[in-house]
């Protein structure tokens, strides 16, 4: 009995689906119901299969055995545009828009309607404004999308999938890029529409957000389905267990205590871009600082700055007590300060080349003291390096073949080969699965404990919490105060970052 | 062992392939297909003395394709080089014969010109963010304007022996001082890009720009180096040009720097920067130089070259094209 109403209310049931790319199997015997109005959270590490099992249901990519029912008929989209037409869409965690190009015009592009030989504007815009509307949203539909934040990006996303009569819409990481205030919105639209009767496949990796925001939980491991919970409100502890498939002792390495002299000490800086004023702090050898804060509140540019990527109006930046000039990263990397920027793949490695060579690129004045490179010797370095950092690589092998958390690896690899005296991390973990995370937390506190001072800035509060003997937070560009590790939890941080 | 092995062979590997750095397996596959192609064809292909000619007659290109190698490394592109290398040789003869200057002084002056024009190009896609495309069209156009202005578009005709058969007098039989040049420059840029830092560092910025940048790599005064160089390289083939023909003339390398950035891209680089090198771009000036001669030798006409030319470009990328989607 119990049995009929669940197959009434499933809108959307995937059976037996696998897919094998030449010898691989990414998926194997898959199967996977989505109800009426629910938010599904599909859980797993990277490479466990999650984007995969989407790009399928959206039509992106074509199983290799298997079958799918949607709405009680049978569903294998050939194309993203049989899947949209059929109602569901996939929104993707890099946006898929045309900058230059307007909203309303972004909404209807592939499709534009035309009235007497010509593009209906006025049409479109009217049916962009009533979706936008409908999500909340007061933008002008014909304000272009380069203009607009990358939260309101995401919403032009959804107001594009909903002009479709999307029924169903799969989430790929849609916090990643934004804040804690514009991921609350984001819960609220997928509330209303949920309300509506639109259902949501909903991919993060963070544990918090799936057990706020998802109805039931999926977890796929090595591309198996492993688990389903008829519920979110799960142990994180258990969640984990399940998505890396062994019990995890703890997240966080312990933080050593044995803390040294001040060794970076920030006086008064003030962003020439007005990001951020009269920020003032200072980390010891061995200790690890965080700094925490909402998206926009500062954080990258204030790091940058140190780092020497942007330029600082006013203010001083001390090593060991004396001033540094800043006008070029490469003053702060003679300084011993290495940046591990925020955008791997656009900042820190240049994806088609070597692992070698994004690695010894930053070090040639060890590689090559004399100035002539041996490339044997590039070899060795990038050896000694990927062993150090536990890469899952060879040196010979391309970075943009490689998984998140080990490009990561790559990226601190080639900045702590130089054997830097200060270390900024700017989100260390994004976009990176759960057991990947504890190597890289493990990295980090191993470069305290050699006494390196080191600042870690991150989104993800836990990590913070976790990581940091103190926290910094910062809220729009001014630091709000400096939590002791006793101190710091949550709510004060939260409280200090939302003034 | 089994990992020991594995990494052996990969390094066998890393070494064949490094020598023709940037993919130009398959370019150079293409050369020797086209030699052995031509020797069956053509009773004078391969002999001493034709290929002494082509040597020649890749001379101008080959040594501004060193400079476009570099240009295209860092995802740039020079429009300029036949304008240069036009402007060159007119201020050579103008200071030469028309002023009477020593003619080693004007061919110094003619390089400093020469560079000057890349370092303006250079500070205009730097300083102006302008697209490198854009910047080197405009110098295309002024350096082009200029050398007309010299002379009020007369050619001049007529240079010291000592010049003119620099590119004449082939020593030991073999090479004329200017083929040597070229020679020279090319293993120059070979070690500078391989074995280098600094050389590497335009594969980084090639590559990107912004993780160069943030690696401590000064990007902008890379780029306008290598700008300068090019332009530097273009005026020197206009030196050579000029000593080849006995003359100069402000309407000589137009389309060359068509044939120069063609020479690079069957080379095996990419004009999105980051992939390419000399063991490359060697191979497609070579690859453009014998497909012209055997085509001479064959009484293929000009015409019908050109077009054959078009479909060799058009080959070499999509060759690689199809091999980077393969992997």
């Amino acid at each position: 009995m119990s049995e009929q109403s669940i197959q009434s209310d499933t809108i959307l049931s995937v059976r037996g689906i696998t897919k094998k790319y030449g010898s691989v199997t990414v998926l194997s015997d898959v199967d996977l119901d989505v109800r009426h109005g629910e938010v599904l959270a599909l859980l797993g590490e990277n490479g466990a299969g999650k984007s995969t099992i989407s790009s399928i249901i959206a039509g992106l990519v074509q199983p290799t055995t298997g079958t799918m029912t949607w709405m009680g008929e049978p569903h294998a989209p050939q194309s993203p545009a049989d899947a949209l037409s059929a109602g569901i869409g996939l929104i993707h965690q890099e946006m898929r828009l045309l900058p230059a190009l307007s909203v309303a015009e972004n909404v209807f592009v592939g499709r534009l309607p035309i009235r007497m030989g010509r593009v209906d504007r006025s049409g479109i815009n009217r049916r962009a404004a009533e979706q936008l509307r409908r999500l909340g949203l007061d933008i002008a539909p014909t304000t272009l999308v380069r203009d607009l934040k990358v939260a309101a990006q995401q919403q032009v996303e959804i107001a594009k999938a909903l002009t479709l009569n999307a029924r169903l819409l799969i989430f790929d990481e849609p916090t990643a890029a934004l804040g804690g205030e514009e991921t609350l919105r984001l819960f609220e639209r997928i509330e209303q529409l949920k309300a509506e009767g639109v259902s949501f496949i909903y991919i993060s990796h963070r544990l918090d957000e799936i057990a706020r925001i998802a109805d039931r939980v999926a977890v796929l491991r090595d591309g198996q389905l492993v688990a389903t919970h008829e519920t979110a409100q799960l142990p994180v502890k258990t969640l984990v267990e399940e998505m890396v498939g062994r019990p995890l002792d703890r997240m966080f390495p312990d933080l050593d205590e044995a803390i040294g002299e001040t060794l970076l000490e920030v006086e008064d800086i003030t962003s020439a871009s007005g990001a951020f004023k009269n920020v003032s702090f200072s980390v010891r050898q061995g200790e690890v600082l965080g700094i925490a804060g909402i998206v926009g509140a500062g954080r990258t540019e204030l790091v940058r700055a140190i780092a020497g990527a942007d330029p600082i109006a006013a203010g001083v930046v001390k090593i060991a007590g004396k001033p540094i000039r800043l006008s070029h990263p490469s003053d702060a990397l003679d300084q011993g300060i290495v940046l591990v920027p925020e955008d791997r793949k656009a900042q820190g490695l240049i994806l088609p080349q070597t692992i070698a060579e994004n690695i010894a690129q930053t070090n040639y004045d060890q590689i090559a003291p004399k100035g002539w490179i041996n490339p044997k010797a590039v070899d060795r370095f990038a050896r000694v390096a990927i062993e150090r950092f536990g890469v899952k690589g060879r040196a010979e092998q391309r970075v943009n073949e490689l998984s998140g958390g080990n490009q990561q690896k790559v990226v601190i690899a080639k900045c702590i080969s130089r054997n830097p005296r200060v270390v900024i991390l700017d989100e260390p973990t994004r976009g990176i699965d759960v057991g990947a995370r504890a190597a890289i937390y493990e990295v980090i506190a191993g470069l305290a404990r050699q006494g390196m001072a080191v600042v870690v800035v991150s989104s993800d509060l836990d990590e913070v919490l976790g990581l940091a003997h103190r926290v910094m937070v910062l809220s729009r560009g001014i630091n709000r105060g400096i939590l002791d590790r006793e101190k710091a939890d949550r709510v004060a941080v939260m409280e200090l970052a939302t003034t | 062992m089994a990992s020991l092995a594995g990494t052996k062979s990969g390094d066998t590997k890393a070494t064949w392939k490094s020598y023709f750095s940037g993919g130009a397996v398959g370019p150079f596959l293409g050369l020797v297909a086209l030699c052995i192609f031509l020797s069956f064809t053509s009773e004078t292909f391969l002999t001493l003395r034709n290929f002494l000619n082509v040597m020649d007659q890749i001379t101008v290109i080959g040594v501004m394709a060193l400079g476009m190698t570099l240009v295209i490394l860092l995802g740039g592109i020079d429009l300029s080089v036949g304008s240069v290398l036009a402007l060159s040789g007119m201020v050579l003869g103008y200071l030469g014969n028309n002023l009477g200057w020593p003619f080693a002084v004007g061919i110094v002056v003619a390089l400093v010109v020469s560079a000057l024009c890349g370092a303006v190009s250079g500070l205009m896609i730097t300083k102006l963010n302008m697209p490198a495309f854009i910047a080197t069209l405009a110098m295309m156009s002024i350096a082009r304007g200029i050398a007309s202005i010299i002379t009020d578009g007369q050619q001049i005709v007529g240079f010291p022996d000592w010049f003119s058969n620099l590119a004449i007098i082939r020593h030991f039989g073999l090479l004329s001082a200017t083929v040597s040049v070229m020679i020279v420059l090319t293993i120059i840029f070979y070690v500078f890009l391989k074995y280098r830092p600094a050389g590497r560092a335009l594969y980084a910025v090639g590559g990107n720009p912004e993780v160069a940048r943030l690696a401590g790599i000064h990007v902008e005064r890379a780029t306008l180096l290598v700008y300068t160089t090019c332009a530097l390289l273009s005026g020197l083939a206009g030196v050579i040009l000029s000593a080849r023909l006995d003359s100069a003339q402000p309407s000589s390398g137009i389309g060359y720097e068509l044939d120069t950035i063609a020479a690079v891209v069957i080379g095996g680089a990419s004009l999105a920067g980051g992939v390419g090198g000399i063991g490359g771009t060697v191979v497609g000036v070579l690859i453009i130089g014998f497909l012209r001669n055997g085509l001479n030798l064959l009484h293929v006409s000009p015409f019908v070259q050109q077009v054959i030319i078009g479909v060799v470009i058009a080959l070499a990328v999509a060759a690689d094209t199809f091999r980077a989607r393969r992997r």
